[in-house]
């Protein structure tokens, strides 16, 4: 869990350009990270490519805050 | 001028004569290029023509899973995909009162439909490598409209409406979206019609002579081009002064 936590962080981190602490389990992409829709495409792309998971477009849209992320990849891996 | 060594570019229609001279236009300056199109034949003559750099991956534009599949089997053929030209275009003139739903549809499934698909299907590797060249051809009657032309005219100033929406939304991902819209253009088609025939169009046209495919080409090119990284979103036309917009 902490493993993948860390990685899905990383890449958030990288991409968006936000503080590390900024990001934690309910914070938004869009509201509380500064993402636009055109971005939270793209960390869905890098998350199934660092994970190697295929992330379904119904399934993208429920993805909303950096918990959201961790969950669905802890469960889809 | 223009160098696009190292990109690669898949062109649909490319056994038309317009498509054929865009993939003459890529190559020379430097791409790969994936020639699209329904027959075979042509496709590898062309090939064969331009010898290098050239892959041919023919696919009909009117089956929806073959076009989804294209950008992939175009990426895997040439390592990867830079550039996009959606050439292919189909026409079935009719009289509007006349026309039926399968004109209509066919043409839209053709110019619209398989326009859209290719576009999604490239945004991907697009937006992943940060730089991306869509040029779709549009067509002067997607701007004035054209008697006997309303399912093509509709095709081809919907091609434009999304270019521009495509545009917005990539913009700041280093990917540009652009329209070419050529006007009468000198092709196996336009040999068809009589002396008489190509006089009375020619007088519509200020410069008085039909344009040639390379003078299409030429344009894709630019918009092809790094040089053209500030250009987006916008409509080139290429029809010798016979509609200014």
């Amino acid at each position: 869990m902490s493993d993948i936590a860390d990685r899905v962080k990383k890449i958030v981190v990288e991409h968006l350009g936000v503080e590390e602490d900024k990001v934690v389990d309910n914070a938004s992409f869009i509201d509380d990270l500064g993402a636009d829709s055109l971005d939270t495409v793209e960390l869905v792309m890098a998350f199934e490519e660092e994970f190697g998971i295929e992330i379904p477009d119904d399934a993208a849209e429920t993805i909303q805050t950096f918990g959201d992320a961790v969950k669905f990849i802890n469960d889809a891996s | 001028m223009f160098d696009l060594t190292g990109r690669c570019a898949l062109v649909t229609g490319a056994s038309g004569g317009i498509g054929g001279a865009i993939a003459h236009a890529l190559h020379g300056a430097g791409a790969t290029v994936g020639l699209s199109g329904t027959r075979e034949a042509p496709l590898q003559d062309l090939a064969t023509a331009l010898g290098a750099r050239a892959h041919v991956l023919p696919c009909d534009l009117s089956d929806a899973a073959a076009v989804d599949a294209l950008p992939k089997e175009a990426a895997e053929a040439m390592g990867s995909l830079d550039i996009l030209v959606n050439n292919a275009g189909i026409t079935r003139d009719q009289v509007f009162m006349r026309m039926s739903d399968d004109e209509w549809q066919s043409v839209l499934d053709v110019n619209l439909t398989a326009t859209m698909r290719l576009c999604r299907g490239v945004m991907r590797p697009m937006m992943k490598a940060r730089w991306g060249r869509i040029v779709n051809v549009s067509s002067i009657v997607g701007a004035t409209g054209n008697a006997g032309q309303a399912n093509y005219a509709a095709s081809k100033a919907g091609v434009v409406g999304m270019t521009k929406s495509i545009a917005y939304e990539v913009a700041t991902r280093g990917i540009t979206a652009n329209a070419v819209a050529p006007g009468f253009i000198a092709t196996a088609m336009t040999d068809k019609l009589t002396d008489d025939q190509k006089g009375r169009l020619n007088d519509q046209i200020p410069m008085g002579r039909m344009g040639t495919p390379e003078e299409i080409a030429a344009a894709v090119l630019y918009l092809a081009s790094p040089e053209a990284a500030y250009v987006t979103g916008t409509t080139l036309h290429v029809n010798g002064g016979m509609v200014m917009l």
